[in-house]
C-alpha cells in the first residue's frame, strides 16, 4: 500500500499544529502527577527520563468556537500576536530567547483550544516557565503590532485553504453541517473577517480568555514532579486573574435533511469523495457511543485490512484509496467522516460516473454493517489496534501531552484519559452496531463532491 | 561486540545532567554491524533499515517510479501470503511497518510492541527477501501512485520543487520525479519491479539501527533472522557525480491560486565538505532558524509578505543543493523575490555578526538532544549517521564542530556558496509583474 503524504481529514484542520492528535490515548501505564495552583491553572506532569528534554505545553480553553458572531478567526489570530511583546520582554525577543537556549517551540488553535509549547533541554523548563507564566498576563500588545501579523494570516489562508481545493470544499462541507454551531466557521476564519479583526477584537480575547483559572499546563519529560510542581508556584502561581466562565455556543438543530456539496474547480487532478455525519463526542450528545465509535471507524477505515479499503480498493476497485475517521474528542458534536479517492480523471464526466461508482460501493458497505453488524475477529483486530497506539503515543512527549491537553480542553478529565483503553476494550459488537445505527443517518450528513471543472485543460 | 558509551554533551552555560545514549554496535551473524540503543522502560522495539544505492535515482530510464513502486509494494504480500493474508497479521499483532524511497535511499520502518517482536521481525524479513509482487497488488499500488501524481500536480509547492528539480538536475537522475509520472508508471512491469528489489535489497548496502525493549543478543537474533537471507551484493547502477546548475533566472508556472508558491535555489555543498557546519551556522542566520532567520524577519515580520519563508542546505550522495521556498499573494510575489535576493546578496557581501553567530551555535548545539526524543526520532538519526559514514562517537563530538565555526567561517561559506545571480525561481501561480525569463525544462 502505497501511503498518502496527506492523509485527508476535511474536518480537522488544526492550525500550526505539527501533530495530529491521537484519540483521546494515554494510559493505563502512564504516571501523570496532577495538581491545581490556588489561581486555578491546572497543571499535568508526565515524567519521563529516557532523554534529557522536556516538552512544555500551556493550553487555554480558547478556541475559535469560543469566537463573538462575526470575528472568526479572532482565536487563531491572537495566538500569533502572544509571540508580540510584554511587559518585560521586546518584540521577538520571546522566540530569540527559546532559539538560544536550544529549543523549538510554535503554537497551534483548534475548535475548542490554542496551545503554545516548547520542546528543551530539561534543565531550561525554569525559563520556559518564567516565560509562559509572563504572556499569560503581562502581554503589552499595541495597535501598530497587529497590522502586518495580519498579513500574515491571510497568507496562511491562503497557503492551507484558498490555493487547496481539497480543503475549500471541506469548509463549505463543515458550514453545511453545522448549522448553527460555530464548528461550522473555519478555524481560520472566513477571509473577509479576518481582514478587518481589529485590535480591540484580539484584546478582548486576551482579556476573556488568557487567565490562570482558564489554563492548563503540561509538562512532559526529564523532570521531577514536586520540583515542577514549586516551580510552578513561582511562576504561574503568581498570576492573578478573573474565574472561568462557562464556554457558551450556539445549539445545533436537529439535523433533517441529507445534504450535498459539488464542487467543479479546474485546479483539481485528483477527484474526492467525503461524507461526513454529526455524531456524538467523547463529551457531548450521546457520548455513550464514542468508544464504539472509535471502534468502528478503525475497523471501517483504518487501513488496509480495514472493510472500506477491503471493498473499494480491493474489491470493487473504485478508488484508489478510502477510509474512515472519527473525530471525537470535542467540547460540543463530533464528527464521523468516510472518504474515497477514485482514480485521477481529467474528464469531468467520467469522474461523475467514478464518484458516483465509489459512492455506491461506500454505500453498500456501510448498508451491510448496519444490517449484519461486525465479525468477532475484526472486532478484536480493531481494539488491539487503538490499544497498541495508545501504547505507540507514550513515545513521543509531545503527542502524549496533546493526548492529555487536547482532551481536557474538550471539557474531558484525566480520569477519562487515563480509563480510555478500559473503554475501548469493553466495546461489543452490539456497541458497535448500536453506534452505527445512531450516527450513519443521511439526514445527519453532508456529502462532498470534488470534481475538475469542464473547460480543465490538460496540462 | 564493541560497546561505546556516549554523552549527549549540550555546550551551554549553565548545567545540563550529561545524560548519556548508550550506542551499542553489534554484529549480526551474516548481516554486517548494527548500532543499537536499549531502553526498557516502554514495551515497544523500532527499527529503521535503509539500502545505499536503491533510491529513485536507480529507477531505469522511462520507468521513473519504479523504485517508489517497489517501496509501495513491500507489504502486499510476501511468501505464501498475499496481501490480504500479510496486512491482516500486521493489523492482529498492531505492527507499524512502512517502506519508502528517497533519491539515494530505500527506507523500511518498523514499529512493534515487545510481545510481538519474533513475528514482527519475521514479517519485515519476508517482506524484504520474498516479496510477491502479486499482479492484482500491482495494480492496485499503480492506481494509487497515479493518484499520487494527480495530488502532487494540484499541490503548487509540489509542482514548484518538481520543476526545481528538472532545471537543476537536466540530464540527471536526480531531476525525475520521485513518484515518475502517468507515462512512466504505465510501463513499469513486473519484472520491472522484481528486478528492482533483487539488486539493490542486499546485506552490502544495509545500514540499520535498533531502539528500544530488546537485548543485543535478541536483536542479533532477530536481524540474522530479518535480514539474513538477502543477497550479499547489490549490482545499482552507478549515478554520475553532478553539480546542480539550474539556470539562473525565472520559471513561472501559470496556475489560477491566489498564493504564488516559489521555490528557489542553486548548487549546494555535500555532507562530507569541510565547510558543512559553516554552512548550517550560515544558514540558520539567513533562512534556516524557524522565527529567528534574517529572511524570516524581513519577509515575514516586517511585511507581512508570507507565511512561510526558509532556506535548506540538502545534501545527497552526488550532488549538495541550497533550496528555499515561500508563499506570498500573487500580487506582492515580486516583492518578496526581490527581499529575498537582497537579503541573500547582503549576507554573501556584508557577512554575519557575533550575535548572530552566537545565536546560530546556541540554537544549532543546544538543540541537538532533541533529535534523539523518541525511538523513531533515535532509530532514524542513526541511521542517518551510518549513511552519511560516522561513527557512533560522532554523537559526542557533533556540537564541537559547531562551536568550532568563526565568524570569519561563516562570512567565508557565504561569500563561497551564496550567488543571487544564479538563483532559480520556479513560480507557481498567477504572479502580477513576475515573467519567465528562461524556458522550462521537460
Amino acid at each position: 500500500m502505497l501511503v498518502f503524504k496527506a492523509v485527508k481529514v476535511w474536518a480537522a484542520i488544526i492550525l500550526l499544529a505539527c501533530l495530529a492528535g491521537a484519540s483521546p490515548a494515554a494510559a493505563a501505564g502512564v504516571e501523570v502527577k496532577t495538581y491545581t495552583l490556588k489561581n486555578g491553572v491546572e497543571l499535568l506532569v508526565l515524567p519521563d527520563h529516557r532523554a534529557p528534554v522536556v516538552t512544555h505545553m500551556v493550553w487555554y480553553r480558547v478556541g475559535s468556537a469560543d469566537e463573538p458572531e462575526g470575528l472568526s478567526g479572532v482565536a487563531h489570530f491572537f495566538e500569533h500576536l502572544m509571540f508580540k511583546r510584554t511587559k518585560r520582554l521586546k518584540d521577538g525577543e520571546f522566540s530569540k530567547i527559546v532559539a538560544e537556549n536550544g529549543g523549538q517551540h510554535n503554537a497551534f488553535t483548534s475548535y475548542d483550544q490554542t496551545a503554545y509549547y516548547q520542546s528543551i533541554a530539561a534543565d531550561r523548563l525554569p525559563l520556559m516557565m518564567k516565560l509562559e507564566a509572563d504572556r499569560m498576563v503581562n502581554l503589552n500588545l499595541k495597535p501598530k503590532d497587529i497590522a502586518t501579523e495580519r498579513d500574515v494570516i491571510i497568507e496562511e489562508r491562503r497557503m492551507r485553504v484558498e490555493n487547496n481545493p481539497s480543503a475549500l470544499i471541506g469548509e463549505q462541507m463543515m458550514a453545511m453541517l453545522f448549522m448553527a454551531h460555530p464548528y461550522g466557521t473555519p478555524v481560520i476564519g472566513w477571509k473577509s473577517e479576518m481582514e478587518a479583526l481589529s485590535y480591540d477584537a484580539v484584546m478582548d480575547v486576551y482579556r476573556q480568555f488568557y487567565s490562570p483559572a482558564n489554563a492548563i499546563v503540561i509538562i512532559a519529560g526529564d523532570v521531577e514532579p514536586d520540583a515542577v510542581r514549586q516551580l510552578a508556584e513561582k511562576t504561574y502561581g503568581r498570576n492573578r486573574g478573573p474565574k472561568a466562565e462557562p464556554r457558551q455556543r450556539r445549539a445545533e438543530p436537529p439535523a433533517l435533511a441529507a445534504r450535498r456539496v459539488v464542487m467543479e474547480d479546474s485546479r483539481v487532478r485528483q477527484p474526492e469523495w467525503e461524507r461526513v455525519y454529526l455524531a456524538p463526542s467523547y463529551r457531548a450528545g450521546e457520548s455513550k457511543h464514542a468508544p464504539a465509535l472509535s471502534v468502528l471507524a478503525q475497523l471501517l477505515g483504518g487501513g488496509p485490512t480495514s472493510r472500506l479499503y477491503r471493498r473499494l480498493v480491493v474489491d470493487d476497485q473504485t478508488a484508489a484509496d478510502a477510509g474512515a475517521y472519527y473525530s471525537g474528542t470535542m467540547y460540543d458534536l463530533g464528527q464521523f467522516g468516510v472518504y474515497a479517492m477514485p482514480a485521477p480523471d481529467s474528464d469531468p464526466a467520467r469522474v461523475r460516473q467514478s464518484l458516483a461508482a465509489a459512492e455506491a460501493s461506500v454505500d453498500a458497505a456501510l448498508a451491510e454493517l448496519l444490517q449484519n453488524g461486525v465479525e468477532a475477529a475484526e472486532l478484536e483486530r480493531a481494539k488491539r489496534r487503538l490499544r497498541a497506539d495508545e501504547i505507540y503515543a507514550r513515545d513521543n512527549l509531545m503527542t502524549l501531552a496533546q493526548a492529555f491537553g487536547r482532551a481536557l480542553t474538550a471539557g474531558l478529565t484525566i480520569e477519562d484519559v487515563l480509563g480510555w483503553p478500559d473503554r475501548i476494550m469493553a466495546v461489543t459488537a452490539e456497541d458497535v452496531r448500536a453506534a452505527a445505527q445512531a450516527v450513519l443517518r443521511p439526514e445527519g450528513s453532508v456529502t462532498g463532491l470534488l470534481l475538475p471543472k469542464a473547460e480543465a485543460t490538460k496540462p | 561486540m564493541k560497546r561505546l558509551i556516549l554523552a549527549l554533551i549540550v555546550l551551554l552555560a549553565g548545567v545540563l545532567p550529561a545524560r548519556a545514549i548508550d550506542i551499542q554496535t553489534i554484529d549480526v551473524p551474516g548481516v554486517g554491524t548494527a548500532w543499537l540503543v536499549e531502553n526498557h522502560s516502554l514495551p515497544i522495539i523500532a527499527i529503521q533499515a535503509a539500502f545505499r544505492d536503491a533510491g529513485t535515482a536507480q529507477d531505469p530510464q522511462a520507468k521513473e517510479g519504479t523504485a517508489t513502486f517497489v517501496a509501495g509494494l513491500l507489504n502486499e504480500g510476501a511468501g505464501d501470503m498475499d496481501a490480504a493474508a500479510f496486512q491482516q497479521r500486521l493489523e492482529e499483532l498492531a505492527i507499524e511497518m512502512s517502506f519508502s524511497a528517497e533519491r539515494d535511499e530505500s527506507f523500511a520502518f518498523m514499529r512493534t510492541l515487545t510481545e510481538n517482536r519474533n513475528e514482527a521481525f519475521r514479517l519485515l524479513g519476508l517482506a524484504l527477501t520474498r516479496p510477491r509482487f502479486d499482479a492484482d497488488a500491482i495494480e492496485r499500488v499503480r492506481k494509487q501512485l497515479f493518484a499520487a501524481v494527480a495530488q502532487a500536480e494540484q499541490t503548487p509547492s509540489a509542482v514548484a520543487a518538481k520543476r526545481w528539480y528538472a532545471a537543476a538536475f537536466a540530464g540527471h537522475p536526480y531531476a525525475r520525479p520521485k513518484e515518475g509520472d502517468a507515462a512512466s508508471l504505465k510501463a513499469i512491469t513486473r519484472d520491472d519491479l522484481s528486478a528492482f528489489a533483487a539488486s539493490h535489497f542486499a546485506r552490502g548496502s544495509l545500514v540499520i539501527a535498533i531502539v528500544g525493549d530488546v537485548t543485543p543478543e535478541e536483536a542479533k537474533a532477530l536481524m540474522a533472522g530479518a535480514f539474513g537471507a538477502l543477497p550479499e551484493k547489490a549490482t545499482p547502477t552507478p549515478v554520475a557525480e553532478v553539480k546542480a546548475s539550474p539556470p539562473a533566472g525565472i520559471e513561472v508556472v501559470a496556475r489560477p491560486i491566489p498564493q504564488s508558491t516559489i521555490v528557489f535555489g542553486h548548487a549546494g555543498i555535500k555532507r562530507d565538505d569541510p565547510d558543512w557546519y559553516a554552512a548550517l551556522v550560515m544558514n540558520y542566520t539567513l533562512g534556516g532558524g524557524g522565527f529567528s532567520s534574517r529572511l524570516v524577519n524581513e519577509v515575514r515580520e516586517k511585511r507581512g509578505l508570507a507565511y512561510y519563508v526558509y532556506t535548506i542546505f540538502a545534501p545527497f550522495d552526488h550532488a549538495g543543493i541550497m533550496l528555499g521556498s515561500v508563499g506570498t499573494q500573487n500580487e506582492r510575489a515580486a516583492e518578496s523575490m526581490a527581499i529575498i535576493g537582497t537579503e541573500i546578496t547582503k549576507l554573501r557581501d556584508q557577512g554575519a555578526t557575533e550575535a548572530e553567530l552566537a545565536l546560530a551555535k546556541k540554537y544549532l548545539t543546544g538543540s541537538y538532544p532533541l533529535s534523539f526524543a523518541s525511538s523513531g526520532k533515535i532509530a532514524g538519526e542513526l541511521v542517518a549517521l551510518q549513511l552519511d559514514g560516522f561513527a557512533p562517537d560522532f554523537v559526542a563530538k557533533r556540537n564541537a564542530y559547531i562551536e568550532a565555526v568563526t565568524l570569519a567561517d561563516v562570512n567565508r561559506v557565504a561569500k563561497r556558496l551564496l550567488a543571487p545571480e544564479n538563483l532559480h525561481w520556479v513560480v507557481v501561480g498567477a504572479p502580477d509583474g513576475v515573467t519567465s525569463t528562461v524556458p522550462a525544462k521537460k
